[in-house]
């Protein structure tokens, strides 16, 4: 039972300030994912909940407690990096019962809680070896071991399975999901990778330039974007971002993309959604390629546009539509648009379309 | 513009024989992908054709005219490779004009100013013309590399794994540029890389290439679709075809290790215009090919598996899942909600089983 919450957290490097008045509540059993590019904030934040790093201001709550100035031994939290940091002179055992070695188990509590542990991990079989003798995927699966014997209240991670080839960063991401289905402790994971992110998280944390952008479900940050950096650093292939302009006569509203003269059609409801946002029309669009429909043949609601590059991706392409002076990428079935150069029909799902203030880059939040 | 003919090529490095036996065409004005992983032979390939190394064996031919006796500057072909390798201290300007400079070349000044100015133009470089390439970034860094090699007009232009060092979202941004410029330039471009994605996405044709050999050549839609053997089967495509052990009873495809069944649509398919395959009846040791975009989950479907993992792609999630003791994959909806060790029934699509002979893993089709 742990809950985290961090409150106006601040931290200064030098000049630099890397966590902007950062809040977040995290709740008990809850698997958290930070996300972000390399210099983001989300290792220093976790490092900070580890109490690896002081914080120039705010507070760290471990439930409900301010620890912002105990130290990392009295948080009671375990940490596992990318890099395995086991004891290479000491066996599997050895390593896993560690931690326990300063606490007053007896050595047969310590036995007992070092093969149940090896024993959810599945490496029972890997208890008498030295750590040279495993592989990379056994020597993290040991390290999470280490991190988890002394049952600690919150288990941190930071890319730990950055360092590993990409087949078992595969196998490992799942067993660490699994493991957190079955020990359900209190997680908060740092990672660069978006996919991780979203096949991980209970609730995705995404950061950028040590502000937080949005903390949401994997669903709500892939379909309800909060701002322009997070609908284009989430998903692939990117999603489109155009400026578009607004042109509505009484009932019918079209969304004008790349200066063409025709805008794609939108319920009227769009006008009033809005809110007087778009200030003389002018507004970004935002639209993932699986938003926009493609047809052979013209419909209603269709604007003709010209195919250019098409990248067959196996499973389904991705076709470049030229749409005034914009692309608009568009995913289609295998094969569906023949070549470069064809005429197709194209049209933007409303209930896909996302819109941003033109300034501020924030969503306007309309939903069709 | 060059036609390019490697015959019979083998390259030995002391007892390590990187290429054996080696055949390859590309036409002119194709955009030639060379697949493979490391150590493959790739690299070695794009050095022969490059005049950096000379094969053991075999004829390298550009234009029909065999280059043996032609040195690196006399094949007139341009390179790009991962590491940029430009002038950090000249400006993006200089190193454009670098390749052209040389005395021999007798190029008037307005000649190369203009050949310069339309490769700026071609790369979207024009306002970092007069910046210093070490204040740019990698994939601006990229592009002036690229464009270095537009300026000289090679007959052939050669990539070696120009998009490797880049991050994921600048990668998905270049790999459309790269093939439009190819396009536009009309020339022809042998790209190495071990990324299928690339390879897909970019190539007019793809050859895959495996310990020193072609395994396949042909479009992406066609290594894609019919593959020629399970090598190829599972390292095109992300996730990779589902492989599975089996025979074919009575029309029905049994699995071997789990012990389960599915439909098989006739002998051989020969739906999609594919030849038909022969020989897969009479308990003859197969393994059944199935891309995870053709297997569903239904709930009054034939077999029972267990939720291994989701990867959430956000459009869509990538299922693995557990039958007996095979592993398969399936694509799936973004709305399909699943979770972690939840059973769930599925199917596959009978007209989409690629049969491979179980001892060679070669296709069926092929062998016919």
């Amino acid at each position: 039972m742990t809950q985290i919450e961090l409150r106006g957290v601040q931290k200064y490097f030098g000049a630099v300030q890397v966590i902007k008045n950062l809040n977040l509540a995290i709740a008990d059993n809850e698997f958290i994912v930070l996300l972000g590019q390399s210099g983001c904030g989300k290792t220093t934040t976790l490092r900070a909940v580890a109490g690896l790093e002081t914080i120039d201001e705010g507070d760290i709550l471990i439930d409900g407690k301010p620890v912002q100035n105990l130290k990392a031994a009295d948080r009671d939290i375990a940490l596992v990096f990318q890099s395995f940091s086991l004891y290479p002179h000491m066996s599997v055992y050895e390593n896993i019962a560690f931690p326990l070695r300063a606490t007053r188990k007896s050595k047969a509590e310590i036995d007992t809680e070092v093969r149940s542990i090896a024993a959810t991990l599945q490496i029972t079989h890997l208890l008498g070896l030295k750590p040279s003798a495993l592989s990379g995927g056994d020597m993290q699966r040991v390290a999470i071991g280490r991190a988890l014997v002394r049952r600690p209240k919150a288990l941190l991670m930071d890319e730990p399975i950055g360092a590993l080839d990409a087949k078992l960063r595969e196998e490992m991401r799942a067993e660490i999901k699994r493991l957190h289905v079955r020990q359900g402790s209190t997680t908060i994971y740092v990672t660069h990778d978006q996919i991780e992110a979203m096949s991980l998280a209970d609730r995705i944390v995404i950061m950028h330039e040590g502000v937080l952008q949005q903390v949401g479900t994997p669903d709500e940050v892939y379909s309800r974007p909060a701002n322009l950096f997070v609908a284009q650093f989430v998903g692939s292939p990117v999603m489109n971002v155009s400026s578009a302009m607004l042109a509505g006569d009484g009932g019918a509203v079209s969304v004008r993309v790349g200066g063409h003269e025709k805008g794609f059609e939108f319920p009227p409801a769009l006008a009033s959604r809005l809110n007087g946002h778009a200030a003389g029309g002018a507004l970004v669009l935002g639209i993932r390629p699986e938003g926009i429909v493609v047809r052979h043949d013209a419909a209603a609601g269709f604007l003709p546009v010209e195919a250019q590059i098409i990248e067959p991706l196996g499973a389904y392409d991705i076709v470049d539509l030229k749409v005034g002076s914009a692309i608009l990428r568009a995913r289609t079935k295998s094969g569906f648009v023949s070549g470069a150069g064809a005429r197709v029909f194209a049209r933007v799902d409303p209930e896909q379309a996302h819109f941003f203030d033109a300034e501020s880059g924030q969503s306007l939040g309309v939903s069709l | 513009m060059a036609h390019i003919r490697l015959e019979n090529i083998s390259k030995k490095f002391g007892s390590h024989t990187a290429l054996s036996g080696l055949d390859l065409e590309i036409a002119d004005g194709e955009f030639f992908v060379l697949l493979g992983e490391t150590g493959a032979g790739k690299t070695t390939t794009l050095r022969l054709i490059a005049g950096l190394e000379k094969p053991t064996e075999g004829r390298v031919l550009i234009d029909g005219v065999d280059v043996a006796e032609w040195g690196a500057a006399e094949r007139d072909v341009a390179l790009v490779l991962q590491q940029y390798s430009l002038y950090p201290r000249y400006t993006v300007r200089e190193n454009l004009e670098f390749p052209l400079r040389p005395k021999i070349r007798r190029l008037p000044k307005e000649e190369i100013r203009e050949r310069v100015a339309r490769a700026a133009k071609t790369l979207r470089i024009e306002h970092l013309l007069d910046r210093k390439t070490d204040r740019l970034s990698g994939g601006e860094m990229q592009r002036v590399s690229i464009g270095r090699a537009i300026v000289r007009k090679p007959r052939v232009f050669l990539m070696d794994e120009p998009l490797s060092a880049l991050d994921a979202k600048l990668r998905e941004s270049l790999r459309t540029d790269l093939k439009s410029l190819q396009v536009q330039l009309g020339a022809t471009f042998l790209f190495v890389t071990h990324d299928q994605i690339e390879a897909m996405s970019m190539g007019d044709k793809v050859g895959v290439l495996n310990h020193g050999r072609i395994v396949q050549s042909g479009t992406p839609q066609e290594i894609y679709n019919n593959p020629r053997d399970t090598y190829v089967a599972s390292f095109v495509g992300s996730p990779p075809m589902n492989l599975l052990d089996g025979t074919l009873v009575d029309g029905r495809a049994v699995m071997a290790a789990p012990g389960f069944e599915l439909p098989y649509a006739g002998a051989g398919g020969g739906s999609g215009g594919m030849p038909k395959a022969s020989g897969a009846e009479g308990g003859r040791p197969l393994v059944f090919g199935i891309r995870p975009e053709d297997v569903h989950l239904e709930s009054g479907a034939p077999v029972e598996a267990i939720v291994h993992d989701v990867e959430n792609h956000g459009v869509e999630k990538i299922l693995t899942l557990q039958v007996g003791g095979a592993t398969l994959r399936a694509t799936v909806p973004a709305r399909t909600d699943v979770r972690i060790e939840q059973p769930v029934r599925f199917a596959w699509n009978p007209e989409k089983v690629v049969l491979f002979d179980k001892e060679s893993g070669i296709n069926l089709r092929h062998v016919a």
